[in-house]
């Protein structure tokens, strides 16, 4: 009862989004430069999805091509400029992604270009772009704004807030077994332990790692998952995420790394003297650089490779429809892209899965204990 | 490469670092801790359910032996008791068989004394009255002797006869 009451509240709290995203659309007449309308050509389609593959500042569900209508909603921007902290909404912006509307914020103009937010020079007035579309004159600020990204994974951490609080308020009142939504969640959790902690860290030691195990579980699994819904979420495709989640892992197991894992890494036992110190340097690397960027590149490079993969097939019944005619590349389209999205859904999981592993691997081994030589 | 550091957002990385440490502290304080634990509980639980009844299967097991030991014991029990009393019952009968033979011997034994008795008392009450028929006899004798001699002569001779034959 209690799930069906707080899965009620999650559709309150999407309509809630959606609701909102209509009464926010833009209404103001249509803007030629904004960028992502129209999808017809080969070249449109390229920006449009590495547009989707970046992060960006507002939450853009589509743009009505006659009227201009954008059906989006803006989310805030937090930008730390040369002049301190500045905070807007994203629609001041007007959608615009190429640097042409200025959003002046007294002593400081702040443009747009491909979902960056860049500070103009002192005294400058408009962006002067070099050849390779660089922009001369501004430079980029730190950004914590509330990005679409940004924005996932809150929803995300309160989608895993909700559901495993009502699995854990269930068993704390006295529920052995749970019910409903709950009885889906609790054998998850049972398989990351036994399948994915236990076996790797071992039976005395796993207890400590499955708060970050188990989150970073779900949260790469929903993410993953979010990310093939057509609000075109792409989180775990963000570099800065992945290496966000691989740094964590990184620093949990140099951190609880045992005297035996040290000794091992440092002063490698039964190896010539003068082998010791050249091992240590390659151990080393390997934990403090090969590891993490092995586990943040596969992520990353799953996760667009996948994105870049669906909205190609999607692609296609407009890139075919001149040899095909549009039933026949409408239809291909659909089942290529039909195919390769059971794929993905496959993918979201066996990713959440290799980083959880593959973390647990190696906080298994900065944690075993070796018997002695 | 370029690219991929391009598209590397510094304020992403921290938006994404503050949340994930937020989040992990949540979900440790409010879901997986109380989740682990009441796993773990149940688990042991029904550990401790198993080796209860693996327990009581084995108790079980004992009391069976235990009923079958007691079982063959009371059988033999049974089987020594009835024996002695099929041995006391011989015994009795044979004590008894003795004892009948003995009182009956002694019982003939004493009849045959009491027979003797009376058969010696008789001989001799006989020999009285033989005795007493020879002193008629003999007295009729003499009176016929009496009265013929001859006659009185053959007389004595006949019963002197008869007298040695007795």
């Amino acid at each position: 009862m209690k799930v069906a009451k707080q899965t009620f509240k999650f559709f309150v709290l999407i309509a809630f989004l959606f609701a909102n995203a209509v009464a926010m659309a833009d209404t103001s007449t249509k803007d030629p430069v904004v960028s992502g309308n129209k999808v017809d050509t080969v070249d449109e389609i390229k920006d449009y999805i590495s547009h989707h593959l970046k992060d960006s500042h507002d939450f853009h569900f589509y743009t009505h091509n006659e009227s201009g209508r954008h059906y989006s909603f803006s989310l805030p921007v937090i930008v730390w400029t040369s002049n301190g902290l500045k905070t807007f909404m994203s629609s001041a912006f007007h959608h615009d992604d190429a640097g042409h509307v200025i959003v002046d914020k007294g002593d400081t103009k702040l443009v747009k270009i491909h979902s960056k937010i860049y500070e103009l020079d002192q005294g400058a007035t408009s962006v002067n772009f070099d050849a390779d579309h660089h922009a001369t004159n501004a430079h980029k600020v730190i950004d914590f704004s509330i990005t679409k990204s940004v924005f996932g994974m809150l929803l995300t951490g309160l989608l895993m807030l909700l559901g495993f609080g009502a699995l854990a308020r269930g068993f704390k009142k006295g529920k052995s077994i749970p019910t409903g939504f709950s009885r889906v969640l609790e054998p998850l959790v049972i398989y990351v332990r036994d399948e994915i902690a236990k076996p790797n860290i071992g039976e005395k030691k796993y207890r400590k790692f499955m708060g970050f195990l188990l989150t970073v579980f779900f949260f790469i699994w929903i993410l993953n998952l979010l990310g093939l819904t057509p609000l075109g979420f792409n989180v775990t495709g963000q570099i800065a995420v992945t290496a966000c989640l691989a740094i964590f892992t990184m620093i949990i197991y140099m951190v609880s790394g045992s005297k035996d894992f040290w000794a091992h890494t440092l002063w490698m036992p039964g190896v010539p003297y003068l082998l010791r110190p050249i091992l240590a340097v390659i151990e080393l690397v390997g934990f403090i650089v090969i590891k993490p960027f092995s586990l943040l590149v596969r992520l990353f490079a799953n996760i667009t490779a996948g994105h870049f993969v669906v909205m190609s097939l999607i692609a296609l019944m407009i890139t075919m429809k001149e040899a095909f005619g549009p039933v026949t590349s409408t239809g291909m389209s659909l089942v290529l892209s039909l195919f390769i999205m059971v794929i993905e859904l496959l993918v979201a999981f066996l990713q959440a899965f290799i980083f959880t592993m593959l973390s647990s691997l190696f906080i298994g081994m900065a944690v075993a204990e070796h018997d002695h030589h | 490469m370029d690219q991929l550091l391009q598209d590397f957002s510094p304020g992403l990385f921290f938006m994404q670092a503050i949340i994930l440490l937020i989040l992990i502290v949540l979900m440790r304080k409010f879901a997986w801790k109380p989740i682990l634990d009441a796993l773990q509980s149940r688990e042991d639980g029904i550990q401790n359910a198993l080796d209860a009844a693996e327990n009581a299967k084995l108790e079980m097991q004992n009391l069976q032996a235990d009923n079958e030991k007691l079982l063959k014991e009371a059988r033999a029990e049974r089987e020594t008791m009835l024996k002695e009393a099929r041995d006391l019952k011989n015994k009795m009968i044979e004590d008894a068989k003795t004892e009948a033979q003995e009182t009956a011997n002694t019982m003939i034994a004493q009849a045959q004394a009491a027979i003797e008795s009376e058969k010696k008392s008789a001989m001799a009450e006989l020999k009285n009255h033989v005795s007493g028929l020879s002193i008629e006899i003999a007295e009729k004798v003499v009176r016929n002797e009496l009265s013929n001699k001859e006659e009185q002569l053959k007389l004595v001779e006949s019963m002197l006869g008869e007298a040695t034959l007795n």
